[in-house]
């Protein structure tokens, strides 16, 4: 047994090596810190607070950045905002996806469907670019997933804009942000208080929306998060309980004979 | 190899045996007879059969919905992630469970480095573990490109420009392994060919890995040769099953951790942004089972140089038997060589660290001192080590500790104290 | 030192037992997500439902939609044919079904274009009843798509559809 202490012992020593490691590549400004409720062993969505976020990111976001990987039908799935079918359709149908040829051989546009991907702002990535001054506003489908700091560096970006610190020289089109690798960003502050209206009667400040959308593209990179939690625990438990009965069956195999396990 | 003869109890068994003696087989894997003494640090071969096994599977299963095209490798992952019953599981399980493989590879290594369990007469295992440690490098590095992330595709161009510090032939090497100018589509889908076909070299080297443990049979903490089967040792199964199986579980509670709760803690943010040929990440890290070769490549100024040192410190190792020149083979007994273990361990670690970190200034620095002190510890410190240490009595055998030499106080404390740390 | 003699070694005792079926429970569950991820994903059972838009059908004419990717025949028959597979005694048939229940708009026959043989698609306007005839293994089938001859064991499957509207059908 003693031997088995030392062997998670020395799990752990490794491991915490590593995070350090992973850790130390994130570096410098000390992101805010929110108490998101996916996180912990039993995270959970904030449904209200994605449905919420899904309003913030279709009226402010959507203009410039894509959701390509995400399907209408996503919004009504079990474990996201969880709309009802006829609000993901409502949804779709105010996009208008191509769709064809028909039968003259000709492409043609239709409302989009549930089945239907997130219909993006512009027709490719040079587009983009052109229309943002050069900056391509990136896909947020996984954007809390490629960034180092997760939900909090998105929160932190988004409530990090300020002046620019005396003696610091900004081009046109150039924003100052505490929270951004450089402190330069090229999209302007998005959000401002109550430019969204939330049905639910939130108050919408900065700081809400932000936590909102935040939460939204939480989601949006990982759609299963919750399941996942929830069969972790299970399986974390089941092992538990296996080992241990594995543990005495050991020890009872072992007392055939002299020798210690 | 040949224990006893075996005769199938049943008719039936006996008719197939006799034309393929598979139950001869299993009849020696059960009964294989292996020291009673070995100690957890000995769960770790069972438990990368399990991850070679897991990898295999779950790597076939993402196969059937994964597309190798630089235009659609993202957007399958996408799929799978999303869409595939249980895809996210199987590529979280995939992903975390390269990293486990390879904690555990370092683990049996390690092990291995302490107990002296490559000497003679079990070089060739060693060698072999060697191929497939290779082997297992270039096909996690593979596999790392597939997804076609940021990280992916600059890895990628990385590891294969080393090749360009060939002289002479170097750049035609890159563009044959490039299949263009640079990394693209046809890279993709030969990494993908490979990657598949690779864990099933693995599988085929482990199978000779395994045959040739079991010629000489295991090695054990205190590393003196015993008599097989005797009192010393117990039966594989049950005894070693059981216990392998108990390691095992506790391994797959960690594993089971990083998969539910921080599936992507060990990959790197970058990766989930596509591949893109125009923007090079910030820095380029690889994953951190290969940093402490990084730091070495790293750490020479010079491209073929570096290059070089890389791949030698994978060779120091594979002529590893030879360099260590004691006869001895449990650390236990070879006070001196016990501290220098630990070094080189600390030396591993510091260099695993520094890869990760920016090659400047103290880094940088730290980096070299290290890399030097690895070569130093194999191709130095071993080879006089052995022949100068002075190694504490040998026991007879396991079950009666009885000194080689005369049984006097000193040598009976030494006795309990490797009981004790057994 | 050898086998103790307090125990038999076979015996299998509780906890032995009980490890085993705990063992033999999480092999079970775990080996579930490897099958069940040949199912179809979220994405194709999405697309499980498709609109046809058929206003430019003429009677007698037919057309082949793709639905879950196998083809679906959608035929605007004309009086004869409906009179024609409405007059079939049930009796005749190897799969007795009534072309009422085939075809509740009888102007519209909508089914799998797949014969139920072994899975080709048969040709439109062929074979002894001037329907649909399999060129795989010689299958004929009448104007409501009911098997009459041949090796095919059953008639041509009646996909679920509606009509949403008089122009367009949803199918699935």
């Amino acid at each position: 047994m003693k031997n088995i202490f030392k062997l998670i012992t020395f799990f752990t020593l490794i491991l915490s090596l590593i995070f350090s490691n992973v850790n130390a590549a994130g570096e410098k400004q000390e992101l805010l810190k929110v108490d998101w409720s996916f996180k912990s062993f039993f995270g959970k969505f904030d449904r209200a607070s994605l449905q919420r976020g899904y309003q913030v990111y279709s009226e402010v976001c959507a203009s410039c950045h894509s959701l390509k990987h995400l399907s209408y039908r996503n919004l009504a799935e079990k474990g996201g905002p969880e709309f009802t079918e006829l609000e993901a359709k409502a949804i779709a149908s105010n996009f208008e996806v191509t769709d064809g040829p028909n039968s003259d051989g000709e492409m043609f546009e239709r409302p989009a469907k549930l089945s239907d991907k997130f219909v993006m702002p512009y027709a490719n990535v040079q587009e983009a670019i052109a229309a943002n001054g050069g900056a391509y506003p990136p896909d947020m489908s996984v954007l809390v997933k490629a960034r180092g700091g997760g939900a909090n560096y998105i929160y932190s970006v988004l409530m990090g804009y300020e002046d620019p610190p005396a003696g610091m020289e900004l081009d046109d089109g150039v924003y100052y942000n505490k929270y951004m690798y450089g402190n330069k960003i090229k999209m302007a502050s998005p959000l401002d208080d109550d430019i969204v209206e939330y049905a639910d009667g939130t108050k919408a400040t900065v700081d809400q929306m932000a936590k909102d959308v935040t939460t939204f593209l939480q989601w949006t990179a990982e759609p299963h998060l919750e399941t996942r939690h929830k069969m972790g625990f299970r399986v974390i438990i089941y092992l538990t309980v296996l080992t241990i009965l594995v543990y005495f069956s050991m020890k009872k195999i072992w007392s055939r004979i002299e020798t210690k396990v | 190899m040949s224990d006893h003869e075996y005769t199938p109890k049943s008719k039936v068994g006996k008719w197939f045996n006799d034309r393929l003696p598979l139950l001869t087989l299993a009849n020696h894997l059960t009964d294989y007879p292996t020291p009673k003494n070995l100690n957890y640090w000995w769960t770790f071969g069972g438990i990368l059969t399990f991850c070679l096994i897991t990898q295999i599977i779950t790597g076939i299963i993402l196969g059937m919905h994964y597309v190798a095209h630089a235009d659609l490798a993202f957007q399958s992952v996408e799929h799978i992630m999303r869409d595939v019953n249980y895809g996210w599981l199987i590529r979280y399980v995939h992903a975390n469970g390269a990293s486990m493989f390879f904690l555990a590879v370092y683990i049996h290594i390690f092990r291995s480095l302490y107990y002296g369990s490559y000497k003679s007469p079990r070089e060739v295992i060693w060698i072999i573990g060697m191929l497939i440690y290779f082997l297992m490098m270039a096909t996690a590095f593979m596999g790392y490109v597939l997804p076609w992330g940021q990280m992916s595709f600059w890895g990628a161009t990385v590891i294969t420009n080393l090749f360009s510090a060939i002289p002479l032939v170097g750049d035609s090497i890159t563009t044959w392994l490039w299949g263009g100018y640079s990394v693209d589509n046809p890279t993709l889908t030969r990494f993908f060919s490979l990657h598949y076909l690779f864990p099933f070299l693995i599988l085929g080297l482990v199978i000779l890995h395994i045959w040739a443990l079991h010629v000489p049979g295991n090695n054990n903490p205190i590393g003196i040769d015993i008599k097989k089967p005797s009192k010393d040792t117990v039966p594989f199964h049950p005894y070693i099953v059981i216990k392998d199986l108990f390691a095992l579980l506790i391994f797959l509670i960690i594993f089971a951790f990083f998969v539910f709760f921080s599936p992507n803690i060990l990959g790197h943010a970058d990766n989930y942004i596509e591949a893109n040929p125009l923007v090079t990440p910030a820095h380029i890290v690889p994953e951190w089972y290969l940093l402490p070769f990084y730091a070495i490549l790293r750490s020479v100024p010079d491209k073929l140089l570096g290059v070089i040192a890389m791949f030698a410190a994978i060779f120091v190792l594979v002529i590893l038997p030879w360099l260590d020149t004691s006869k001895v083979r449990s650390t236990v007994f070879r006070p001196i060589y016990k501290q220098f273990y630990w070094f080189l361990v600390a030396d591993v670690l510091i260099l695993g660290y520094v890869g990760a970190m920016p090659a400047e200034g103290l880094y940088l620095l730290i980096a070299r001192v290290a890399t030097a002190y690895y070569f130093a510890h194999f191709l130095i410190i071993l080879p006089f080590l052995g022949m100068k240490e002075k190694t504490t009595p040998l026991p007879l055998s396991i079950t009666e500790p009885v000194l080689g030499g005369s049984a006097d106080m000193a040598m009976a404390k030494n006795n309990s104290d490797y009981k004790e740390k057994l | 030192m050898s086998e103790s003699d307090k125990k038999k070694p076979n015996r299998r005792d509780f906890i032995l037992t009980a490890t085993t079926a705990a063992g033999a429970v999480g092999v079970g569950a775990a080996v579930w997500p490897l099958v069940d991820q040949m199912n179809p994903d979220a994405s194709v059972k999405a697309l499980a439902s498709t609109e046809v838009d058929v206003s430019s059908v003429q009677p007698g004419q037919s057309i082949t939609v793709i639905w879950r990717g196998k083809p679906v025949f959608i035929k605007r028959r004309t009086q004869d044919e409906i009179d024609s597979a409405r007059a079939v005694d049930l009796s005749e048939l190897k799969h007795p079904e009534k072309d009422e229940d085939r075809a509740k708009n009888p102007e519209w026959l909508v089914m799998l274009g797949v014969c139920t043989h072994l899975g080709c698609v048969p040709l439109t306007d062929k074979g002894d009843y001037n329907a649909w005839f399999c060129p795989c293994h010689g299958s004929h089938y009448d104007t409501s798509g009911r098997i009459r001859k041949g090796p095919a064991p059953t008639n041509m499957e009646v996909p679920k559809y509606e009509f949403v509207n008089s122009n367009t059908i949803k199918i699935g």
